[in-house]
């Protein structure tokens, strides 16, 4: 399903390990990354190997430094190291340990997932503190088919779907010169649609609070804020397939 | 003239020291007072439980009764360590239980515990009363049932923050039925449910109780059952508060913190919902300790809660309490010693902006007894930084975390340097640093000169060269522990430096560019050091000029280890690498 050519239906400490055995990416790319963030640590270095994130699924020869592939391959099974390695982050790094990081990310998943009990959790949630909610930036991840590393993008950058439809361009069609760290692929020139009509081969969906895929632009933009997860520019011919699991 | 006292008042007068850095100092003095001094040590801390062995412990202090070890390196605390690395409880606990049967006390910090030691600590030490785990991993539920139906005085039993196998609740039953001795119970960190009546019978039949920390199971109702039969708490951990708000249950509640007369430390409130807050208002005059780290709640609801907190000595909270949050905090609470703000997500680029470098000024004005700051932010000032060190020369423990590595001045776009130069020289008591944000090799040369009772140093993502590791090898003269990761030296600084080493309990290096050559060169010249090269790669892949992923230096009495996993590489350990060639320069 995703990039990374693992199934979906591993865990995350699972699919990093499989993903870790299974790579079939050259060595000399890992080596590359590995180096690219190690060595150039000057400000600027660290800074562009920043940008690009892992994705959940991705294999671990990613942005992550060299840190978290050792400690995936010691068998390390503590699910803040996967959360660091899954989000792109560098290992261990804020500095915040295993314990809390885990509550963080719980607090998190508890404000994102939905309750069964829909009514009072949402009753809860109007009492307790949205910690997405009091932030000004609102980061939801982008993936795109065929590209193992990830994005991160912030929607309330933007007040409508052109306007994130083309820093989307941006950020996938428009590989930087000089970065090594992602396998952009070259024929993916035309422009990107947000509504398929089939001409780019792409289209642009999203993973809402109930965990459907839809596509992008159906709905006002303020109801896709208020329920958008996660982003995904898929091939248009998936997206035919999901497309026919929501209608 | 040759004075000599009796042995018996040397071991009377020694007997009134309690500090171990005072007792090591005085077993220098000479073989009597050293034979004197180790028969007279009760409680014994071994700050590396590689540097010494079980038995050379056991057999120098006999009378031992209480043992504090710790095991992986500080950095472990954020994944930095691979699992299997090492740390392991069971050798030490197999020795003490042949010979120090009379232990009673054992604290084990960043250490891996099996239910075997669990099980051997309670059939072994007949007298047992407190267990302290703190960040350690590797048993299970099981383990502490064991301990809970075995040492029938047990006083204290604390898990903090430790990796548990959570097999369920089961393991609180097995306290004996009779009442118990239990002055402090911590667990907070299992997952699974205890059963809310077994927990309400074992503190009716806890007289003695003092300090009860619950786990997120717990509910509300549960809480205040608790709360009324244990009015007499002066420590209370919280169990969760995600269930939605009824006004009975919040009277109730209300009324039982209200019963806690003596409730001196606050802590838990996972989940805590505002409307909550209202019930401990009554215990907010007695606080001097609140951690409300773990409470996602809106900087309004943190100021009405923390200005009724007047005796507050120690606050750990999130940055969700903006500047505007700590700015109440300096003016209500005066009594303010330990400070500490964390991210409230994990998310580099989500981090509350509301929350700036003016915060922390504000408390180092407002607040005169402030001695120890955590604080995480996404960016500061070299004038921050200075007027903290002007307002508060008295503090002792100074950690900051600039979120973003590299980050500079903001405000000049200049290393932070000037700032910490500020710190290490207005802080003579300093004893703790972590340094962050942009830093070049002339802010470590500050730091080496002035920071003269500086201990524990932590340095990220700093630096341009080998000049920063040899002013800190070089200067810091109190310095026993250095943790760096992500810097740019190489070899050089090290080598010269050998010697440092060993006047320092441990050197922790990651993502340097210090070589394997340079390391097997460091370990043939220092015998009495363990030099550990941890790294996934077998060294004869790669030329000895290139860097190592991970080092850990520490000065050890009891040579090689034997239990070294196949991912750390020693000359002793591995001695085909052979000799080096590579020659000092």
């Amino acid at each position: 399903m995703e990039g990374g050519g693992s199934a979906s239906t591993l865990s995350n400490d699972e699919n990093l390990v499989v993903s870790c055995e299974d790579s079939s990416s050259p060595v000399g790319n890992e080596l590359e990354l590995e180096l690219g963030l190690t060595l150039s640590l000057g400000r600027k270095g660290y800074r562009d190997c920043r940008v690009p994130y892992a994705d959940d699924s991705s294999s671990s020869s990613s942005s992550s430094s060299s840190l978290s592939r050792a400690s995936v391959i010691a068998g390390t099974k503590r699910t803040a190291d996967s959360m660091a390695a899954t989000s792109g982050q560098v290992v261990g790094w804020p500095p915040i340990r295993t314990y809390r990081m885990n509550s963080m990310v719980n607090q998190a998943k508890t404000l994102a997932t939905e309750d069964p009990n829909l009514e009072i959790r949402q009753e809860v949630n109007k009492n307790r503190t949205d910690v997405t909610k009091l932030r000004n930036s609102m980061f939801v991840k982008v993936t795109m088919d065929g590209i193992p590393i990830g994005r991160k993008i912030d929607l309330n950058a933007h007040k409508c779907y052109e306007s994130l439809s083309n820093t989307l361009e941006e950020m996938f069609l428009k590989p930087k010169t000089g970065s090594s760290t992602r396998e952009s692929d070259g024929h993916m020139e035309t422009p990107l649609k947000i509504l398929p009509d089939g001409s780019s081969g792409l289209v642009l969906t999203y993973e809402d609070k109930e965990g459907d895929w839809m596509l992008v632009g159906d709905v006002p933009w303020g109801m896709f804020i208020g329920s958008v997860r996660r982003l995904r520019i898929m091939k248009t011919s998936e997206a035919t397939g999901k497309a026919q699991m929501i209608l | 003239m040759n004075l000599r006292l009796p042995s018996k008042v040397l071991e009377h007068i020694i007997s009134f020291i309690d500090s171990n850095e005072d007792r090591n100092s005085v077993s220098l003095v000479c073989k009597s007072w050293f034979e004197t001094e180790r028969k007279t040590r009760k409680r014994v801390f071994v700050g590396n439980c590689y540097a010494i062995t079980p038995a050379a412990v056991a057999r120098r202090f006999p009378e031992m009764r209480s043992l504090t070890l710790k095991g992986k390196p500080h950095f472990a605390d954020y994944n930095l360590v691979p699992d299997g690395w090492g740390g392991y409880a069971w050798p030490w606990i197999e020795a003490m239980a042949k010979k120090s049967p009379s232990l009673e006390e054992i604290r084990l910090k960043r250490m891996v515990v099996t239910d075997e030691c669990l099980e051997l600590i309670a059939a072994s030490f007949k007298d047992f009363k407190v267990l302290v785990l703190t960040s350690c991993e590797g048993f299970s539920t099981d383990g502490i049932a064991a301990i809970a139906a075995t040492c029938r005085n047990l006083r204290v039993l604390e898990l903090r923050e430790c990796i548990v196998e959570d097999l369920g609740g089961d393991w609180l039953s097995y306290f004996p039925e009779t009442s118990t001795s239990l002055v402090s119970l911590d667990f907070s960190c299992l997952d699974s449910e205890v059963k809310l009546s077994d927990l309400e019978r074992l503190v009716s039949r806890s007289p003695d109780l003092k300090s009860l920390k619950l786990n997120p199971a717990v509910t509300v109702d549960g809480l205040e059952s608790l709360l009324r039969r244990a009015p007499q708490l002066t420590e209370l951990g919280t169990g969760s508060f995600s269930a939605e708000l009824k006004p009975e249950a919040f009277s109730k509640l209300s009324e039982a913190f209200t019963n806690c007369k003596q409730l001196k430390c606050l802590s838990g409130l996972w989940d805590v919902l505002p409307e909550y807050l209202p019930a401990l208002y009554s215990v907010c005059p007695g606080l001097t300790s609140l951690n409300l780290s773990y409470a996602t709640v809106r900087m309004p609801d943190l100021v009405e809660l923390l200005r009724r907190c007047s005796k507050l000595q120690k606050l750990w909270v999130m940055d969700l309490i903006e500047d505007k949050g700590l700015e109440t905090v300096a003016s209500c609470c005066k009594e303010l010693r330990e400070l500490r703000v964390f991210p409230s997500v994990p998310d580099l680029d989500a981090t509350n902006v509301a929350l700036t470098e003016q915060g922390l000024v504000f408390v180092s004005q407002g607040c005169p007894k402030l001695e120890s700051v955590l604080y995480f932010c996404v960016q500061f000032t070299n004038a921050a930084l200075i007027t903290i060190a002007r307002n508060r020369p008295n503090i002792k423990c100074f950690r900051l975390c600039v979120i973003e590595p590299f980050a500079p001045d903001y405000k000049t776009n200049e290393p932070l340097d000037k700032g910490f130069k500020a710190i290490a020289e207005r802080c003579k008591y300093l004893q703790r640093l972590s340094v962050s944000g942009l830093l070049t090799d002339k802010a470590f040369k500050y730091i080496a000169k002035h920071a003269k009772k500086v201990r524990m140093l932590s340095v990220a993502f700093a630096g341009d060269s080998d000049l920063m590791l040899h002013h800190l090898l070089s200067g810091c003269e109190s310095l026993k522990k250095l943790e760096i990761r992500d810097c740019p030296f190489g070899d050089t600084a090290l080598l010269e430096n050998a010697s440092k080493l060993e006047t320092m309990r441990s050197l922790w290096l990651s993502s340097c560019f210090v070589s394997f050559g340079a390391c097997k060169l460091l370990s043939q010249k220092m015998p009495r050091l363990n030099v550990e090269v941890i790294d996934e790669h077998p060294p004869e892949t790669r030329p000895e000029s290139s860097p190592v992923e991970r080092i850990y230096i520490y000065r050890t009495v009891a040579g090689p280890r034997l239990d070294m996993p196949e991912f750390v590489w020693t000359i002793h350990k591995n001695p085909e690498i052979g000799v080096s060639h590579l020659a000092i320069k």
